[in-house]
C-alpha cells in the first residue's frame, strides 16, 4: 500500500512544484502552460486515486479535470489573449524571488498546521492534506502577488485544483465533491469569460490597476 | 413524488428556466413576482408542516425562521424590482436581453438561497451558498459600468477566495466526522455531526473553525473581509443591494450559525463565541465610524449592513437564550427594515438620478410622501422606538449588560455613533433647498410600507406564536 | 591482514586515479555528443586528453600585475577539486578513506575552491575577470545553501552525513517514488548545471566575454595553469555526476565487503552510469538556450526552494520515510 500512496504524493508534489512554476513565470502563456500541467498533474493524481482506493466515481472528477482545466479553459484563455491583444507580460505587485520565499513559507505553515492539528489521522492521509493545503495557499499568493486579470483567474482556478486534491485525500467524501467540482469549473469559467469581456469592452488592458484608478466617486 | 419542502427550491429553479425563455420584461417580470410569491407560500406552509431530518434536507426551528424570512423579502422585492426594472429600461441604462438575464438569475439565487438553508449535507449547503454568490456576483456587474465592473471583480476576487477557504473548512469537518460516521454521506450530515460533536477531534475542528470563519465570513461582511460589499451595493441594481442586505448576509450567517453549533458542542474545542464577540464588535464599530465619511447613499447603507451583521454576530456569540432570541429577532427585523430602505434608496435615486449624497437634498419639498417613508425607515434602522429594531437592540444590550457590565458599553458606543451619523445624513437628504433634477417616482411604494408596517407591528406587540417561536430557535442555538 | 590493508589501499588509489582519468572522456562525450545533435562532426573523443597534455606543454605567460595567489591558485584548485572527486563514492563504498567523505566536507572543499577561482579572477586586475567573479559569487551565494539543504535531506533521511552511509541506505531501501526524493533530485541537477557553469547557467562554448561566467575567471590563464584550471572543471564534472549516481541510482555499486571482482563490476557500472550521464548532460545542453544573467538568481533560487521544500517535507514524514 505504501508504493500506492507515494505516488500519489509524488503526484501531489508535483502539483505543488508547479504552483511554484506558476509564480515563476514572467509571460501569460507560459503561465496558462503551467497551469494547464497543474490541471493534468491533477487529473493523474485523481486517477490514481480513483484506481487505488477503488472509487470508480473519482474517474469522472479526474476527466473533468484533465478536459475542462487541463485543455479547454487555457485554450479558451489563450485565444483571449491573443484576440484581445491583453498584455503578454504579467504584472507583478511582487518580484519571483520574493513571491517564490513567501510561496515557501506559506509551505512551511500549512504543514505545521497540519501536522499540529491531524494527530489522529494516518500519516499518509496528513501529508497529502498539507500539500493541498500549501497549492490552495500558493494559488492564493498568486491572486495577490500578480496583477493582471487573467493570471488572477488562473490564481484562483489553482486554488481549486488545491481543494479537489484535498477532496478527493478525504477517503470516502460522496458524490457531493463531483458535483462542486463540476458546479465551480463551470460557474468560474462563466463568470470569468463574462468579465474579461466586459473588462475588454471598457479598457485596453486587463489589467487590475488600471480597474484601480477608475474608482469613481469613492465615498 | 414530489414533497413540499422540496417546493421550496424546485419552484424558483423552475421558475429561473421559464424565465430565460421569455422575451418581453413586463412579462418576466410579472413571473417573477408570481414565482416568489408561489415560494413564499410554500415557505409559509412549512412553518406548519412536520419538522424535517433527512439525508440531504433538514427542516427545524432554526432554518425555518430564515426560510420564511428569505421568501417574504424575496417577494417584495420582485414586486419592488418589476416596476424598478420598467424605469431602467427606460432610462437607458440596460437593455431588455439582460433584463430577461436578470430575472433568471434572480430566481435561480432565490432556489440557491433556499437549498443553502435547507440543506442537511454540509457540501450541499456550500454550493448552495456558491451558487447564490456567483449569481450576485454577475448580477453586480449588470450594468457594465468601469465602476460595476471594478465592484464586481472585487467581490468576485474576495468571494472566491471566502468560498475556497469555507470549503477547505468543510472538508476538516468531514474529515473530523469521518472516525465517528465512517466514510461517505453520513459524516457530510449536520444532523449527525452534530448528535457525535462531543466526541469528535477538537483540533481539527478549531481549524475547521477557522477556515470556516474567515470563508463565510467573508459573506457575511465581518470586518476586515468587508471590503467588497460597501461596492458591490453601490454599484449593482438596487434590487440586489436589497437581496444582498436583506438575504445573503443572513444567509452566510447561518451557515456560520451551524457551524458553531456544532463547535460549540464539543467542551474541547475552542470556543466559538468569544471569537464572534470579537469579530463583530470590530464590525460595528469600526462601520459606525466609517459612516460618517461616506458620500454615496447606497454606501452608506451598505457600512450600515456591516454594523448591523456586526451586532449580530455579537449577540450570536454572546450565546444564551435570550442573546440568541434577539440576535434572531434582530436579523428578521434588520432584513426588512434594511430592505425597505433599499427600495426607498431605489426610487430616490431613480427620482434625483444620482447616488451622491450631496446632491439628494429637500426630499420633503420635492417628494413627501418618499420623504416621510424614508425617514421613517432610517429611525427604525437606527434602533428608535417603537419600531421592532429598538426592541431587538435593547435586548441585546441588557444581555449583554447583565452578562459584564463594561463590555455592554462597546456595542453601545458603536450604535450611538451609527445614529449620529446615520441621523446627520437624513436630516441632510429629507431638508433643505432641494438641488439637481427631480423626476417622477413611478414605482408602488407598496413593499416598503409592508415592510415598515411590519417592523412597526413588531416593535409595538410581538405576537406570542413568534415569540415561542424563536424561543425554540434561539433554544436549539445554544 | 597487510594483504588485506593493501588491497583496500589500492582500491582507495584506484578510486582516486579513475576519477583523473575519466574526468576528460566525460567532457569528451559531452561535446561529441552536443557536436553531433548539431549535425557536426566534432572533435573525437580523446581530444580533451590532448588539448590537456598540449596545455601542459607550453610556456605559461603571466601577467606583471598578477600575485603569489594567481600562480599557486592553480595547483590549490586541482588539488581540492581532485580530493573532492576522489571522495564520492564511485565503484565502491566503505573503502578505506570513506569516512572523511562527509557532505558537509565536500561542500566545504568545494566552497574553498571556488573561492580560490574568484579572488584569481580578480587577482590581475582586468574587468571580465571581476565580471566572471562577481557572477559566480552571485550565483554561489544561492547555490551553496541549496546544496546544503539537499545534503542535509539526504543525510536527514540516511541518518549519517557520510557519503557513503548515504549511498548504502539507498541501495537498502527500495527506490521508492518519494517526493522529497524528487525534489531533491531536480534541485542537486539545478546546482549541477549552476556549479559547473553549464547551459542553462552558462556557455561553456562561449566566445563572447560579456556572456562568460566561469570561463571569464580563467580568461588570463594559460599553459600549465591553465591545464589545471580546466582539469578542475572537468573534476568537477565529474563529482557532480558521480554525486548524483551515488545518491539518486546507487544500483550496482559493489558494498564495502566486495573482492576486486566486485570493484570491477561496479567500475565497469559506474564507467557507464557516468558517460551515459554525460551524454544526457549533451543533449539537455542542446535543448535549451541560455538565460539572461538576471534571471539567473531565479533559476539558482528555484533549487533553494525545492531543496527547503524537500527538508519540510521530509520533516512532515519523519515516520514515513526513515
Amino acid at each position: 500500500m505504501s508504493g500506492a500512496h507515494d505516488i500519489s504524493h509524488l503526484l501531489a508534489g508535483a502539483m505543488l512544484v508547479t504552483s511554484f512554476a506558476l509564480l515563476y513565470q514572467e509571460r501569460v502563456a507560459s503561465v496558462l502552460n503551467a497551469f494547464a500541467v497543474q490541471s493534468i498533474t491533477l487529473a493523474l493524481a485523481v486517477a490514481w486515486t480513483a484506481w487505488s482506493d477503488n472509487r470508480p466515481d473519482l474517474f469522472i472528477t479526474a476527466l473533468i479535470a484533465l478536459g475542462l482545466k487541463g485543455i479547454v479553459i487555457p485554450l479558451a484563455l489563450r485565444r483571449m489573449v491573443e484576440r484581445l491583444g491583453i498584455h503578454r507580460q504579467v504584472e507583478k505587485v511582487v518580484g519571483v524571488g520574493p513571491a517564490l520565499l513567501v510561496g515557501l513559507a506559506l509551505t512551511g505553515l500549512a504543514q505545521a498546521l497540519v501536522a499540529k492539528v491531524a494527530t489522529g489521522t494516518a500519516s499518509h492521509a496528513r501529508e497529502a492534506l498539507a500539500l493541498a493545503l500549501a497549492i490552495v495557499l500558493l494559488g492564493f499568493l498568486m491572486m495577490i502577488v500578480r496583477r493582471n486579470a487573467v493570471t488572477q483567474v488562473v490564481g484562483f482556478m489553482s486554488m481549486e485544483n488545491g481543494l479537489i486534491l484535498a477532496a478527493t485525500g478525504a477517503r470516502g467524501m460522496p458524490l457531493v465533491v463531483e458535483v462542486s467540482v463540476a458546479f465551480s469549473v463551470l460557474i468560474a469559467l462563466f463568470v470569468f469569460a463574462v468579465f474579461v469581456f466586459r473588462i475588454r469592452e471598457r479598457f485596453d488592458t486587463v489589467d487590475i490597476e488600471a480597474l484601480d484608478r477608475m474608482r469613481g466617486d469613492r465615498r | 413524488m414530489i414533497e413540499p419542502w422540496q417546493l421550496v427550491v424546485l419552484v424558483p429553479f423552475a421558475a429561473a428556466l421559464l424565465l430565460v425563455a421569455i422575451p418581453s420584461y413586463r412579462a418576466g417580470a410579472v413571473v417573477n413576482v408570481i414565482a416568489s410569491a408561489l415560494t413564499l407560500a410554500v415557505g409559509g406552509w412549512l412553518v406548519a408542516f412536520d419538522r424535517l431530518v433527512g439525508d440531504y434536507a433538514i427542516i427545524d426551528e432554526l432554518n425555518i425562521v430564515f426560510v420564511v424570512i428569505n421568501t417574504l423579502v424575496g417577494f417584495t422585492t420582485a414586486l419592488f424590482s418589476a416596476a424598478y426594472i420598467g424605469h431602467e429600461i427606460e432610462s437607458g441604462r440596460l437593455s431588455p436581453a439582460f433584463v430577461r438575464f436578470y430575472h433568471a438569475m434572480f430566481q435561480a439565487m432565490m432556489g440557491s438561497m433556499n437549498v443553502a438553508l435547507i440543506a442537511n449535507n454540509i457540501g450541499v449547503m456550500w454550493v448552495g451558498l456558491e451558487l447564490a454568490t456567483l449569481i450576485t456576483v454577475v448580477m453586480v456587474g449588470l450594468y457594465r459600468t468601469p465602476q460595476a465592473i471594478e465592484a464586481a471583480w472585487k467581490y468576485f476576487i474576495l468571494a472566491s477566495v471566502g468560498i475556497s477557504l469555507a470549503f477547505f473548512g468543510t472538508i476538516l469537518i468531514y474529515l473530523a466526522g469521518q472516525p465517528a460516521l465512517g466514510e461517505g454521506v453520513p459524516a457530510m450530515t449536520w444532523s449527525l455531526l452534530h448528535g457525535v460533536a462531543a466526541r469528535l477531534d477538537p483540533e481539527i475542528l478549531d481549524l475547521a473553525f477557522i477556515f470556516l470563519l474567515v470563508g463565510y465570513g467573508t459573506k457575511v461582511g465581518l470586518a476586515p473581509l468587508h471590503a467588497w460589499l460597501p461596492d458591490a451595493h453601490a454599484e449593482g441594481p438596487t434590487p440586489i443591494s436589497a437581496v444582498l442586505s436583506g438575504l445573503l448576509l443572513n444567509v452566510a450567517l447561518y451557515a456560520l450559525l451551524r457551524f458553531k453549533m456544532l463547535v460549540s458542542a464539543n467542551p474541547e474545542a475552542l470556543d466559538p463565541g468569544q471569537i464572534m464577540v470579537v469579530m463583530g464588535l470590530v464590525s460595528l464599530i469600526f462601520a459606525a465610524f466609517m459612516l460618517y465619511q461616506r458620500r454615496d447613499i447606497k454606501r452608506l447603507f451598505a457600512y450600515s449592513s456591516i454594523e448591523h451583521m456586526g451586532l449580530m454576530v455579537f449577540a450570536f456569540g454572546m450565546g444564551g437564550p435570550l442573546a440568541n432570541f434577539a440576535g434572531l429577532l434582530h436579523m428578521a427585523m434588520h432584513s426588512l427594515t434594511k430592505s425597505g430602505i433599499f427600495f426607498a434608496v431605489g426610487h430616490i435615486a431613480q427620482a434625483k438620478g444620482t447616488q451622491r449624497l450631496a446632491d439628494i437634498r429637500g426630499l420633503s419639498v420635492t417628494h413627501p410622501r418618499l420623504a416621510v417613508l424614508f425617514a421613517l425607515a432610517v429611525l427604525a434602522i437606527c434602533g428608535l422606538p417603537p419600531f421592532g429594531v429598538f426592541m431587538s437592540e435593547f435586548l441585546i444590550l441588557t444581555t449583554t449588560f447583565a452578562r459584564d457590565p463594561w463590555l455592554a458599553l462597546l456595542p453601545a458606543f458603536g450604535l450611538l455613533v451609527g445614529f449620529g451619523a446615520l441621523l446627520l445624513r437624513l436630516q441632510g437628504t429629507i431638508f433643505g433647498e432641494p438641488v439637481g433634477p427631480s423626476h417622477r417616482v413611478d414605482g408602488s411604494f407598496v413593499p416598503m410600507m409592508l415592510h415598515l408596517a411590519l417592523v412597526l407591528a413588531a416593535g409595538i406587540f410581538l405576537p406570542p406564536m413568534l415569540v415561542a417561536w424563536f424561543q425554540r430557535a434561539a433554544e436549539l442555538l445554544g | 591482514m597487510t594483504g588485506d590493508l593493501v588491497l583496500q589501499f589500492l582500491a582507495q588509489g584506484a578510486q582516486m586515479t579513475m576519477v583523473l582519468l575519466i574526468a576528460p572522456l566525460a567532457v569528451g562525450v559531452v561535446r561529441l555528443v552536443k557536436a553531433r545533435l548539431m549535425r557536426r562532426q566534432g572533435p573525437p573523443l580523446l581530444q580533451v586528453y590532448r588539448d590537456l597534455a598540449k596545455l601542459l606543454r607550453k610556456e605559461s605567460v603571466i601577467a606583471e600585475s598578477a600575485s603569489w595567489l594567481f600562480r599557486s591558485a592553480p595547483y590549490l584548485i586541482f588539488a581540492l577539486t581532485w580530493v573532492a572527486a576522489a571522495l564520492v563514492p564511485s565503484f565502491a563504498s566503505g573503502l578505506m578513506f570513506n569516512w572523511a567523505a562527509d557532505v558537509v566536507a565536500l561542500v566545504a572543499l568545494l566552497g574553498a575552491a571556488r573561492a580560490l577561482l574568484a579572488l584569481a579572477g580578480m587577482d590581475v586586475g582586468t574587468s571580465f575577470g571581476g565580471i566572471g567573479s562577481s557572477r559566480e559569487m552571485m550565483i554561489a551565494t544561492l547555490a551553496e545553501p541549496a546544496m546544503m539543504l539537499i545534503v542535509l535531506t539526504l543525510a536527514i533521511a540516511a541518518g549519517t552525513t557520510r557519503l557513503a552511509g548515504v549511498a548504502d541506505f539507498f541501495i537498502a531501501e527500495p527506490w521508492a517514488v518519494r517526493v522529497t526524493l524528487a525534489l531533491s533530485l531536480i534541485a542537486l541537477v539545478i546546482v549541477a548545471l549552476a556549479e559547473n557553469a553549464r547551459i542553462p547557467v552558462d556557455n561553456p562554448a562561449t566566445h563572447l566575454e560579456l556572456t562568460m561566467v566561469h570561463e571569464a575567471m580563467i580568461l588570463e590563464y594559460s599553459g600549465r595553469h591553465l591545464a589545471l584550471v580546466e582539469a578542475a572543471s572537468h573534476l568537477k564534472l565529474v563529482l557532480y555526476l558521480s554525486l548524483l549516481i551515488c545518491l539518486f541510482a546507487p544500483f550496482g555499486m559493489a558494498p564495502a565487503t566486495a573482492g576486486p571482482t566486485g570493484w570491477l563490476a561496479g567500475l565497469v557500472v559506474w564507467a557507464a552510469k557516468l558517460l551515459l550521464g554525460a551524454a544526457l548532460l549533451g543533449v539537455w545542453e542542446v535543448s535549451i538556450a541560455k538565460m539572461r544573467v538576471f534571471r539567473l538568481p531565479d533559476f539558482v533560487g528555484v533549487a533553494f526552494v525545492f531543496g527547503f521544500l524537500a527538508i519540510l517535507l521530509a520533516f512532515l514524514s519523519r515516520g514515513a520515510m526513515a
